[in-house]
């Protein structure tokens, strides 16, 4: 069976099938992230929200990202997120107030901000664009990243940094006073 | 659709927007750190989106997005940190009781 080179009917490509679709459930998940009252069911929003932006980075040409964003994002932050939700929260999480009694003032100014990027977007007149959007060559990231020496400083002072947030983390997250094991629960 | 960077770009106003409301009006310190991963997801939408309609920025842009994620990944794990200990002294993770860190 042969397919069909635009959905029948509407004459769309079907990347842009593809984009409103994953568009659409990253904005719908992102904003379940945003006004959940539950907070252990925004994370696993967040969650499908990461995935769908990944499709959205593969529909962008850029597969490199797009793994990194699968294992960064859903394996590892998300993780943390929802251990951290686990440790802190209370019974009466889900039940008080989920916005600040201000939050009318922080929608105004996130409407305003939309209104702002989307009217500078569209407004502005985009240089050098290419009509048919080329895959990033995963072997050229890896030769501007060791060889060309444009990026290793930069290298360098991530990995410096990761190893600070990690001894830092632990640093902060660590009890006070260690009681010795077998002395009763922590 | 898919092949105009207009169309990446306020998907990527879109998200940030909503992370920004997320930031200014959620409670729960961990929410609040959601909503700033959201927003660094945005600017990671529109470095890629800038990287696909320029063929020689690309593979500098999806570099600068691996730079992003790895700061993120820092930031959030310092962030999460900080919200556990302070849960540790005040049993309760809403921002608006931590109020007596003013003075």
């Amino acid at each position: 069976m042969q397919f069909p080179p635009t959905i029948p009917f509407l004459e769309w490509a079907w990347d842009d099938l593809l984009f409103i679709m994953l568009a659409g459930i990253m904005l719908a998940a992102a904003f379940f992230v945003v006004v959940g009252r539950d907070i252990v069911r925004s994370g696993l929003a967040m969650i499908l929200a990461f995935g769908a932006l990944a499709g959205i980075y593969v529909l962008a040409g850029a597969i490199i990202v797009a793994a990194a964003q699968v294992l960064i994002y859903i394996g590892a932050i998300s993780v943390l997120i929802l251990f951290a939700i686990m440790l802190t929260q209370t019974k009466a999480g889900p039940a008080t107030l989920v916005f600040h009694r201000q939050a009318w003032a922080g929608g105004l100014a996130a409407l305003g901000l939309t209104v702002l990027i989307i009217t500078a977007i569209i407004n502005t007149d985009w240089p050098q664009r290419v009509h048919e959007r080329l895959w990033t060559a995963t072997a050229e990231i890896g030769l501007l990243l060791f060889q060309d020496g444009l990026y290793v400083v930069a290298l360098q002072v991530i990995a410096v940094l990761i190893t600070a947030a990690v001894v830092g983390g632990v640093f902060l997250a660590k009890p006070e006073d260690v009681p010795d094991p077998g002395e009763g629960p922590r | 659709m898919a092949q105009s960077l207009e169309a990446y770009l306020i998907l990527s106003g879109l998200l940030f927007s909503i992370g920004t409301f997320g930031f200014l009006a959620r409670r729960n310190a961990i929410a609040m750190l959601m909503s700033i991963e959201l927003m660094l997801n945005a600017v990671n939408l529109a470095v890629i989106a800038f990287g696909a309609f320029t063929p020689q920025l690309q593979a500098h842009a999806a570099l600068i997005a691996l730079f992003v994620m790895a700061v993120a990944a820092a930031e959030a794990t310092v962030g999460l940190a900080i919200v556990i200990a302070i849960y540790r002294n005040r049993r309760t993770p809403l921002v608006d009781e931590y109020a007596s860190m003013r003075e």
